[in-house]
């Protein structure tokens, strides 16, 4: 069942801005759903619209089947963590988890109750008279999710909850915040722009660009099949072969060299201008050349840890693979580059999507 | 080896100045002078005045001899004085913390909720009101409250003479006019330091616009809250304006206590007098202003 229903929402600021596009979404219940996208792609506009911090334009947003379009934030039984966390410095790290319950008039046990709860499910239970300004950015992120927590609400929205932690602390705060939210069991939307942190965190995700939804799926799909040169370009640690190339006789042309058509595009018509693409992670080195091989001299080598990152001129054409750590050529040798098959994907380059 | 580092760190520690100590004082002794001979020697200059009876003309101009705390106890048992300090506290709390302060905090907050645009045309209106001489606006408010030809009275359609009938109604409005845009961009700045998403929050618990005010805006602004009464309370508490519209009068219905020091000593020549009412101004001053920074340094811990 789909919690959160959005219908053809648009979103257009004073000035002109379209930010958000006629877009469409489904999320379903007890979901953890990532919006990841470049900044200014409408991903925070979205999340914002979802709790009614911003009024959209035109189209219907429903959560539980019920129409919650012109509710305010406050009616709507969601819970926010922004980015900056937005503790109040005048609060101790108590009256800031407890101040949203006081808003809803709970009873003072109840808000105990709740506090307790919240602080010891995040570790902070002995923070709670210090003042915000006197606790470490890890720990006031703790505290504005037990804020958030406190609330019970029934969807979670997170705007880049993770942004403001050093590296090593966010990667900590992640593998917390998915345990979470999995114990919880609520609807959670989060919004990022750190394509490793939605990979990881989420169930399903969406990627955005200019307002309008590039594709949904689950982190996997989008590795392995993004659906269009949007998303192929955007996701992944390294960045992925986009080759141009034309359909003749069944096989993808690109400059002197030749691939088979990937398994998918049996659409693929001779003559039709296309983009082959595959990641560095699925290109490795083989001993000679031949059909669907690219040879040629390698320009650029990059450690990554296990393995490296190696870039070759084939005739003018960049095209980037894998080496394991060891085996890695130097500069100028001369290599030749084979595909995985079955991991190659092709797009029309008209529609850019994939066949 | 540690002497060096220590001398590598020596510019950032505070104490030691780039500058040297030298320098530093050649910097500052310009204005150090000018604030010795512009407003520490008259203030306590002031101080002995208060304690001589010192006269503008006659005998006592001439050679004025000590009279201890005469002019003190004099004051502390003169009515004019007693209610000339009661008028000024009236012209304080009226135009200055329930005008100038809750008239620009509200400005300020109407302000923030309407369109940047709308925001900078009335920000401009109202600054122009604090940027006009004093002079100039006691005559606009002179024409304004105009018994025969005035504006007031000509809206209103009534014929009222407001600074014979209501002078001291009419220098408090006189005031707040002058005063709130101060407090306005005061407060306008205070708010619009305020993280959105602090208000962003408490929008999303339900808190109604009253509960953000009480609970975030106010604890959030509450150090611009006391600078701005500070401020405002002893630039009024010190106002020699009024005396452009009411000169005091009618029978000393405005008569605020620079009016009364200034009529006690150029009016009436009792420079003794007056200086000794100064000297309890200022200590009033100095009252207010250590209230203040105390409930400022309570609310930083």
């Amino acid at each position: 069942m789909s919690f959160v229903s959005i219908e053809k929402i648009t979103k257009v600021f004073p000035g002109g801005v379209r930010a958000l596009d006629e877009l469409d979404l489904e999320i379903k219940d007890g979901e953890f759903f990532a919006l990841l996208g470049p900044s200014g792609c409408g991903k925070t506009t979205l999340l914002r619209t979802l709790g009614g911090l911003e009024s959209s334009t035109s189209g219907t947003i429903s959560f539980e089947g019920k129409d919650v379009t012109f509710l305010t934030p406050g009616a709507r039984n969601i819970a926010m963590v922004f980015q900056d966390y937005a503790l109040y410095p005048h609060m101790n790290v108590l009256e800031n988890i407890s101040y949203p319950l006081k808003v809803r008039k709970f009873s003072k046990e109840e808000i105990n109750k709740r506090v307790t709860q919240a602080s010891e499910a995040l570790s902070i239970q002995m923070l709670l008279d210090r003042k915000p300004g006197q606790i470490s950015g890890g720990q006031q992120q703790r505290v504005a999710v037990a804020r958030a927590m406190a609330c019970t609400p029934s969807l979670y929205l997170f705007d880049e909850p993770l942004s403001n932690l050093d590296a090593r602390l966010r990667l900590e705060a992640r593998t917390f915040l998915k345990q979470l939210q999995r114990e919880l069991g609520v609807t959670t939307i989060l919004v990022t722009h750190d394509q490793s942190e939605a990979l990881a965190l989420a169930d399903r995700m969406a990627v955005m660009d200019k307002g309008r939804i590039k594709q949904v799926g689950s982190p996997a799909e989008f590795f392995h099949k993004p659906a269009n040169i949007f998303v192929a370009s955007f996701i992944g640690s390294t960045p992925m072969n986009l080759l141009d190339g034309l359909v003749n006789d069944g096989k993808v042309v690109i400059g002197s060299m030749t691939f088979d058509i990937p398994e998918h595009a049996s659409t693929a018509r001779t003559g039709d201008q296309v983009v082959f693409g595959v990641r560095p992670e699925y290109v490795s080195l083989v001993s000679g050349p031949g059909s669907g091989i690219a040879s040629g001299v390698v320009k650029v080598t990059e450690n990554l840890g296990t393995h490296y990152l190696v870039t070759a001129d084939c005739n003018g054409i960049l095209v980037r693979g894998t080496a394991p750590d060891g085996s890695e050529p130097a500069m100028g040798d001369t290599v030749h580059l084979k595909p995985e098959p079955g991991r190659s994907l092709l797009y029309n380059k008209t529609s850019e999507d994939l066949y | 080896m540690k002497s060096k580092t220590m001398k590598g760190s020596r510019a950032a520690r505070p104490g030691n100045s780039v500058l040297g100590k030298g320098a530093a004082t050649a910097f500052l002794s310009p204005s150090l002078i000018f604030i010795g001979i512009f407003l520490l020697i008259p203030a306590f200059w002031t101080l002995y005045l208060g304690l001589t009876d010192y006269k503008l003309v006659g005998i006592e101009a001439l050679n004025p001899s000590f009279v201890g705390i005469d002019n003190f106890t004099k004051a502390l048992n003169d009515p004019q004085f007693l209610s000339s300090l009661k008028l000024t506290i009236i012209y304080v709390l009226g135009s200055a913390i329930f005008g100038q302060a809750l008239l620009g905090f509200i400005l300020a907050w109407v302000l923030n909720e309407l369109s940047p645009r709308i925001r900078n045309i009335v920000e401009l209106i109202v600054i122009f009101a604090w940027i006009v001489p004093g002079s100039v606006v006691a005559f606009l408010w002179f024409a304004f409250f105009n018994n025969e030809e005035g504006t007031l009275n000509a809206i209103l359609g009534v014929n009222i003479d407001w600074l014979l009938d209501y002078p001291m109604l009419s220098i408090i409005i006189f005031n707040i006019w002058r005063g709130t845009a101060f407090s306005m961009l005061l407060f306008s700045a205070a708010i619009a330091s305020i993280p959105k998403s602090h208000i962003e929050v408490a929008r999303v618990a339900g808190a109604s616009k009253m509960q953000q005010l009480r609970n975030i805006v106010l604890p959030s602004a509450r150090s611009y809250i006391l600078t701005n009464l500070l401020l405002i309370t002893l630039w009024t508490f010190n106002d020699f304006g009024p005396y452009l519209l009411t000169g005091g009068g009618p029978g000393g219905e405005t008569q605020i206590l620079p009016i009364f020091i200034y009529d006690s000593a150029l009016r009436y020549l009792d420079f003794g007098y007056g200086s000794a009412i100064a000297a309890i101004m200022l200590f009033l001053n100095l009252v207010i202003s250590l209230i203040v920074l105390r409930m400022s340094r309570k609310g930083k811990k």
